[in-house]
């Protein structure tokens, strides 16, 4: 059985989400704490949404030195699946396994609304399962998603198809509608959207799975 | 010695500032005409221990390269000096 820890910061809040979309899906998963300083035995880690270190200085700015994320950027090295939802993506790109970073909405209002993400590339470990320019319904809730970067890393991100997801319409001012990014390799992807919340249609859309299912899928590396 | 060191905080030249941009909208309605080219930044205040002013410096530019600025989009500035904040 695939086995997925969901780190656990002070001030995550989706880690129970995360946890429960994850074992929904037939997978064994726990939580990790922040302070640890190992992470062994898993498939794969989600670092979840909330407000890590209460979003101090800047989202993910403290997050990025608490002592699991040393162990993070190994398992990331090694190839293992690593996925970071809204605030765990602001810690990704803090951290450095990610491309760019995420600025205050460009209309300076908290969102929270059902978007439509077109799939960018199907070659991340996150969109191995979709099709290439599907279409998903799976809602944003943040404040700080305008993805942005400089020139030669956009230049870098279409060379290379690390982007992952678009937005159909940009909620937030994201630089060329940017949803989601992945590393160069594709196992270490971040995403403003919550597709964990995306999981029932009782609650409005089951697209969240296609995206998770993804994440699953054995091998758990990168293809 | 301890010196009293600033740090400024403000976005890259280029980088979308919509604070900067929302509060220089808000400043003509208030009677304040002819203010433009408005950045909103954060600054910090601290006392750093070191042997004299440069070392100080050197040790603010640092922590302010790794943790109080990102700089991907950020840039950061430290200067030596008590600029009122109420150093001790």
């Amino acid at each position: 059985m695939t086995k997925i820890g969901v780190v656990i910061f002070p001030g995550s809040n989706c880690e129970y989400d995360a946890l429960t979309a994850m074992t929904s899906l037939g997978a064994d998963a726990d939580f990790i704490w922040h302070s640890t300083d190992t992470i062994e035995g898993y498939d794969g880690i989600i670092l979840p949404g909330g407000f890590a270190h209460g979003d101090y200085l800047r989202p993910g700015a403290l997050a990025r030195f608490s002592p699991v994320m040393s162990a993070i950027a190994q398992f990331a090295k090694a190839g293992g699946a690593v996925l970071g939802i809204c605030n765990g993506f602001q810690v990704l790109t803090e951290a450095g396994l990610l491309p760019g970073a995420l600025q205050k909405n460009r209309g300076l209002t908290f969102l929270c609304q059902p978007t439509t993400l077109i799939v960018a590339s199907t070659r991340s470990v996150l969109t191995r399962a979709a099709s290439k320019d599907q279409e998903l319904s799976i809602p944003i809730n943040h404040f700080s998603g305008a993805y942005t970067c400089d020139d030669a890393t956009y230049e870098q991100l279409i060379e290379n198809d690390q982007v992952v997801l678009r937005y159909k319409e940009n909620p937030n001012g994201s630089r060329d509608d940017i949803a989601g990014v992945s590393n160069v390799e594709g196992n270490v992807v971040g995403l403003m959207p919550h597709p964990e919340r995306a999981m029932s249609t009782l609650l409005g859309s089951a697209d969240g799975r296609i995206l998770l299912e993804g994440f699953l899928r054995a091998p758990v590396s990168a293809s | 010695m301890n010196f009293p060191v600033t740090v400024t905080v403000t976005l890259r030249a280029g980088i979308a500032d919509p604070e900067g941009a929302t509060i220089e909208r808000a400043l003509p309605a208030l009677g304040f005409d002819g203010v433009t080219h408005v950045r909103a930044g954060k600054s910090f205040h601290m006392m750093i221990e070191a042997s004299d002013e440069g070392a100080a410096l050197e040790k603010a530019t640092a922590l302010a390269q790794r943790l109080l600025s990102n700089p991907v989009i950020e840039n950061a500035t430290a200067r030596v000096g008590d600029s009122g904040w109420g150093a001790p």
